[in-house]
Parts: C-alpha cells; sequence; structure tokens
C-alpha cells in the first residue's frame, strides 16, 4: 500500500513536471508529499513491528547471568536451545496442539460457515447469526477460559450430571487439567477465526455455479467436494493461517487449562522471561517466528489467496 | 447427435408465497423446435425455463418431455441441460474440467472424459484455449463453452436463459446467428428466453409471448408479427399503434367503433355492440393521403419527426389518439415533406387494422 501510493505520487510529478508550465513549487515538492504520505504507515509499522522484532534479535545474541543481561554476540542462546530435547519436546508438543486444534477449527468453522452462507436464506438472519457467533468476544479470552471450570471441573456441571445419571461411577479426571482441556479452550477460542474468512469465501461462490453443478448431475456431496471446498480454499487459507499463528503463540491456554501438566513453546518463553532469562527467551522467540513463517508460506504455497485480499 | 424431444406442459403453475409468478400455462413444443420464451421481465419466462430444466418445482401441473412426465425429476434426470445467463463456468478448472464435467460427475474415467471434453470444444473451435481458466475468456468465449459443457450431455432439449444479454451489441448479433447454426444443425429442440423481440424474430420458429405469468401468444413470429393476438403482444412487439375504443355498430363483418372524446374508426371482424375494442395498426402500412375509406383513417397534426435514414417516423397527434406513429419511407417523405404542427391525412388499408382480442375477457 505504501509503495503503490508513493508510486502513484511519483508518476503524477513526473507528468507535471514533463509540460513546462507545470513546474511550479507543486510539481518540484510532490516527492517529498508523497514520501510525507507514506510515513505515517512506515511510522507504525517501524516503531510498532520492525523495532521490537529487530530488539529481540538483538537480544537473543546477548549474555545475561541470574541478576542483569550483558550487551555482548554470543550464539549460546541458541545452541542451548536447539540443543535441549525439552525444546524438541515442547515444539512437538505445540505441534500437536496446533494440528489438532487445526483441523478441529477447520471442520466446524467451515460446517458453521457452510450453514450460514447457504441454509439461511434472508441476508438479515445472516448477520444475525453471525453477530451470535461474535458475542463471546465480547469478553476477555481469560474470562472465556475461566468460565469452563464450573462446567468441567472434578465437581463440575458435566461430572455430578454424569454421576447423577449413573453414567460414570466416579469424576472423570480428564475434563480439566488436562491436554483435552487445551485443546477444547482453543477451539472455543479460534473457531471464530476459521468462520470468519470462510464464510466471507462462501458469501462469494455465485449460486449459479451450484446451479449449473447440478445441471450437471452432480449430487450434494458431488457439489461440495468439486465446487464448493476447492472455491472456499482461500478463505480456508487466511482461516488456517490465523489459528496456526494463534495457537503456535499461545501460553496462557495451555497454563492455565492444563494446570501447568502441559507446556508449549510460548509457556517455555514465558517461564525463562519470569526466570530473567531474556536473551533465551529472544532466541526462542526468534526460532518460533521463523518457524511460523514457514508454516505460513508453506500454506500460501499450496493455496493462492490474493483474490481474497 | 442426440435425438429431440417434444416439450409439453400442461396447466404448470409456479407460486412464490403468495406471488403467482407463472398461471396456469399450458404450451406444446414440438420436437427439434427453436422456441423463444420473450415477456418484459417479471412475466414467468425465466420461471417457466427454470420448472422444464428442474431448478424450480413445480407448484401445480405437470411437464413432459418426449413420451416422460419429468415433472419431479431431478435436472440431469430430464435429458435436459441448461445454459445460465451468465454462463456459471467453473472458475477454478480450466476449459477442459469445465466442459466435461458432468462425465466427471458420472465417474467416466478422465481419459476419456477429457477426450471427450476436447471434441466438444473443437466443435465449438475452442480447442486452442482448453487449458486457460474461464477468467482469461471473452464474453463471446465463454458462451461457445458453456455450450460446449451443456452439450456435452447429450440432451434432447436445451434451456437458454438469456444467453445473449451478457454480450455487446456487436457480439450479440454474431452469437446469435450461431446459436441459429447451432440449433439447425443439432436438430434438439431450443428453449431461450429473452426479452428483446428482435431477438425472438431473428431466432424462433415458435414466440412465446408472456406476460403476468400467462401466455399471451404462441405462435410463429410471422403471425405473431402480423396477427398480434392482443394488445399487449402489439405493443410487445413494436411497429404497432394500438387503439382503445368501444363499438357502435357491427354488420357485415366490419365493425365501427368510438375512441372516447374522439373520433371514430372501423376494422374488418365481429364484435358485440358496446364492448370495448383494441385495433392494431401496422406503423409502417399508414400512408400519407386523403383517399381513405371512411373509417380507416384520420386526420392529425405531427407532433414530432424523427430521420432515420431508410425511413422517417412521425408521431401525429388526433383526436383521442395521443400517440400515433407513421413509418414513411424517406422517398416519400421528401417527395412531400411534412414539418411539425402540420395537419396530415392518413390512411391505411382495411387488412392492416388487426382486431385485437383481450386475455381476459
Amino acid at each position: 500500500m505504501a509503495t503503490a501510493a508513493a508510486d502513484n505520487g511519483l508518476t503524477i510529478s513526473s507528468n507535471k513536471s514533463g509540460k513546462p508550465a507545470a513546474k511550479t513549487r507543486r510539481g518540484l515538492t510532490s516527492p517529498i508529499v508523497s514520501y510525507l504520505q507514506a510515513m505515517p504507515l512506515v511510522l507504525i509499522l517501524g516503531l510498532f513491528l520492525l523495532l521490537p522484532i529487530l530488539t529481540i534479535a538483538m537480544v537473543s545474541f546477548w549474555d545475561y547471568d541470574s541478576v542483569r543481561i550483558y550487551p555482548d554476540f554470543v550464539t549460546f542462546n541458541y545452541t542451548e536451545t536447539l540443543g535441549s530435547w525439552v525444546t524438541w519436546k515442547i515444539y512437538l508438543n505445540t505441534f500437536k496442539f496446533t494440528v489438532i486444534v487445526w483441523l478441529l477449527t477447520m471442520f466446524i468453522g467451515f460446517w458453521v460457515a457452510y450453514f450460514l452462507a447457504f441454509h439461511i436464506r434472508s441476508t438479515t438472519m445472516q448477520i444475525v447469526l453471525f453477530l451470535v457467533c461474535t458475542v463471546p468476544f465480547l469478553t476477555s479470552n481469560i474470562i472465556r477460559m475461566i468460565s469452563w471450570v464450573p462446567f468441567l471441573g472434578r465437581n463440575g456441571l458435566i461430572n455430578s450430571s454424569l454421576i447423577q445419571l449413573g453414567i460414570v461411577p466416579k469424576p472423570l479426571e480428564f475434563l480439566l487439567f488436562s491436554e483435552f482441556a487445551v485443546v477444547l479452550a482453543m477451539v472455543h477460542l479460534y473457531t471464530l477465526f476459521m468462520v470468519t474468512p470462510i464464510f466471507n469465501t462462501l458469501m462469494r461462490i455465485d449460486r449459479s455455479l451450484v446451479e449449473a453443478a447440478r445441471d450437471a448431475g452432480a449430487s450434494g456431496f458431488q457439489i461440495l467436494t468439486n465446487v464448493i471446498i476447492p472455491l472456499a480454499k482461500p478463505g480456508i487459507a487466511i482461516g488456517s493461517i490465523f489459528v496456526v499463528t494463534l495457537v503456535m503463540g499461545d501460553f496462557i491456554t495451555v497454563r492455565f487449562m492444563s494446570g501447568g501438566q502441559s507446556a508449549s513453546v510460548g509457556l517455555m518463553m514465558s517461564n525463562q522471561i519470569s526466570l530473567l532469562q531474556y536473551p533465551a527467551a529472544a532466541a526462542n522467540a526468534v526460532i518460533l517466528l521463523i518457524v511460523v513463517l514457514l508454516i505460513v508460506a508453506a500454506i500460501l504455497r499450496v493455496v493462492d489467496i490474493r483474490k481474497e485480499l | 447427435m442426440g435425438k429431440a424431444a417434444e416439450i409439453d406442459i400442461i396447466s404448470v403453475s409456479k407460486i412464490y408465497g403468495t406471488t403467482t409468478a407463472v398461471d396456469t400455462i399450458s404450451l406444446k413444443i414440438p420436437a427439434g423446435t427453436y422456441c423463444c420464451l420473450l415477456g418484459p421481465s417479471g412475466c414467468g419466462k425465466t420461471s417457466t425455463l427454470r420448472m422444464i430444466a428442474g431448478h424450480e418445482t413445480i407448484s401445480s401441473g405437470d411437464i413432459r418431455l418426449g413420451n416422460t412426465v419429468v415433472t419431479d425429476f431431478p435436472p440431469a434426470k430430464r435429458g435436459t441441460a441448461m445454459m445460465f445467463q451468465s454462463y456459471a463456468l467453473f472458475p477454478h478448472l480450466d476449459l477442459i474440467d469445465n466442459v466435461g464435467f458432468s462425465l466427471k460427475m458420472k465417474g467416466v474415467a478422465k481419459d476419456e472424459r477429457r477426450a471427450k471434453a476436447l471434441t466438444m470444444l473443437k466443435l465449438m473451435q475452442m480447442e486452442g484455449y482448453a487449458t486457460r481458466r474461464p477468467a482469461q475468456l471473452s464474453g463471446g468465449q465463454q458462451q461457445r463453452v458453456a455450450l460446449a459443457r451443456a452439450l456435452i450431455t447429450d440432451p434432447e432439449a436445451l434451456l437458454l436463459d438469456e444467453p445473449l444479454s451478457a454480450l455487446d451489441p456487436f457480439l450479440k448479433i454474431r452469437m446469435r446467428a450461431e446459436l441459429k447454426k447451432l440449433q439447425t444443425s443439432l436438430g434438439i429442440t431450443f428453449v431461450h428466453v429473452t426479452h428483446s423481440q428482435e431477438e425472438a424474430m431473428a431466432l424462433a420458429d415458435l414466440i412465446v409471448v408472456m406476460n403476468d405469468g400467462r401466455i399471451e401468444q404462441a405462435a410463429h413470429p410471422r403471425t405473431v408479427f402480423e396477427r398480434p393476438a392482443t394488445a399487449f403482444v402489439a405493443r410487445f412487439m413494436g411497429e404497432h399503434n394500438v387503439i382503445s375504443g368501444r363499438v357502435t355498430k357491427s354488420a357485415k363483418d366490419v365493425v365501427t367503433f368510438d375512441i372516447p372524446g374522439g373520433i371514430s374508426l372501423s376494422a374488418a371482424g365481429k364484435a358485440e355492440v358496446g364492448a370495448s375494442i383494441d385495433l392494431g395498426i401496422r406503423t409502417d402500412r399508414v400512408r400519407i393521403s386523403d383517399k381513405s375509406a371512411a373509417g380507416f383513417g384520420f386526420t392529425g397534426i405531427v407532433s414530432n419527426v424523427e430521420y432515420r435514414g431508410a425511413s422517417v417516423k412521425l408521431s401525429v397527434t388526433g383526436a383521442g389518439i395521443d400517440d400515433f406513429t407513421v413509418i414513411i419511407s424517406d422517398q416519400a417523405f421528401f417527395e412531400k415533406p411534412v414539418s411539425v404542427g402540420e395537419a396530415i391525412p392518413l390512411a391505411w388499408d382495411s387488412n392492416d387494422a388487426t382486431i385485437l382480442g383481450r386475455l381476459d375477457s
């Protein structure tokens, strides 16, 4: 966007300066004007994105002890992190959460979006139901997570109901403070990030394509696999990028819902920070950033999302 | 290719909630006919087509294709193929896969369906574009692909929903000729929905003029144009003046009627005295002449003159007649030019004035 605006400004100015009559004050200053126009975005991206990342990258090469950090250029933050089997186990665990949550949110998200887009006839009703989906987002995600506790706990709603109905003799332990709880909370938190982009792509599918497919003898399932899913791919890709980046960086859900029995990369960093091991956390952050960018690049290689932007 | 099927529509209605889109129409389209459903938007022509195709349920009545009643059949089981208004080509598939889509749905092996699709594309002279996506084609090319996709199922009837409306005027005329040629060579029944009377006249063997969910007239284009059945048909087909009045005298196959607040005219035909009547007069058959038989002409004041090249269009206002159009050849006009404000005598022959029926009386 910024470069496009700048280019535009420049071409206009070169056109102007081509004519002798237009060689005025305005024609001379317009390159500066276009740089000024691009400045707000440059400043925001520079200050809030580029600078922090550069700082983290810099600190990841610093030295530290239990009380302070020392400016330096050492690589043992990386070698220690990558050389430890704990790191690899935690990455594996994070990937496990990512894959499970990604598959579940994709499945649930697609069907919710499909229902909204194809089975709700009136636009008003579609908007109303879509807003209903977003209502939980009016509260903080910590609160949404905590609200699972009275539901899933040892003496929570589910367990007491199951015992009263005589289905189980004693409370199910895996419901809360377990990996099940982590996945459940993450699916709850992140499904909407899948619903929104998929709904968006589905709404853009020309309904006559569905009719054309039916005219060609396609069954409902064939229409889904041959027309709707291929055309929904960009939305699925965008939703996947959201969910994957969110789950890969998550630490609060993992810490809270697993009751400290499971770990993720984010949680590892959070622990390092609380031990004042900033350079180690920074190195970890750089590695995580690279991994996530690779995943995003892989998704973009498979699906062309340009049409949706 | 395939054999053509007769389409028989038997008292078919389509009701959406409280509105009736199609009101008990009956129509027989002979096998191998190029039939045009013609009418203004909202007249029920598209609903009728979609009911034939099976994309719309039939509220009451039956549709028969060949010897089978297809009322409750899904679209693909009817032996019809539909070409959609915007062509509805699959944007994510190349032309071969678009054309071979229905074969894929039937489970035909990949090589076989690709070969067959390529043959269809060759028939439409589109084989050079086989690996392109629909978005890379022009409107006319997209239409050819849509035709290829519809015809690969070997249908007995091809249903076209305003196929030419997305094209520019020049291409419209070219694709029109291609459609007609295709229909002649395939020999299957075509049902073509359009709101352009020019298109319908150029293409159809059978024009079905629809209005307000009903059929006003179904006949050969020449009959529809020369003997419009109703005032609506005369107005919709154009090039007719429609004059309404009340019958005062009916004798020896000549009806005389009064126009409210104006003159009285005559026409060949029969009608009851006191009945209201519509008369259609061909605009190109009216002459500027004072030698008119009584009741077959009037004198009016020219309100507008439009030069059209080969002809000149005069708008004339007379007593009780607001806007009467006269088309005369440029030669006749420039031999004896008239100007706005001038009073001119008009005359026509008795067989150029048709008494128009009323559908609802």
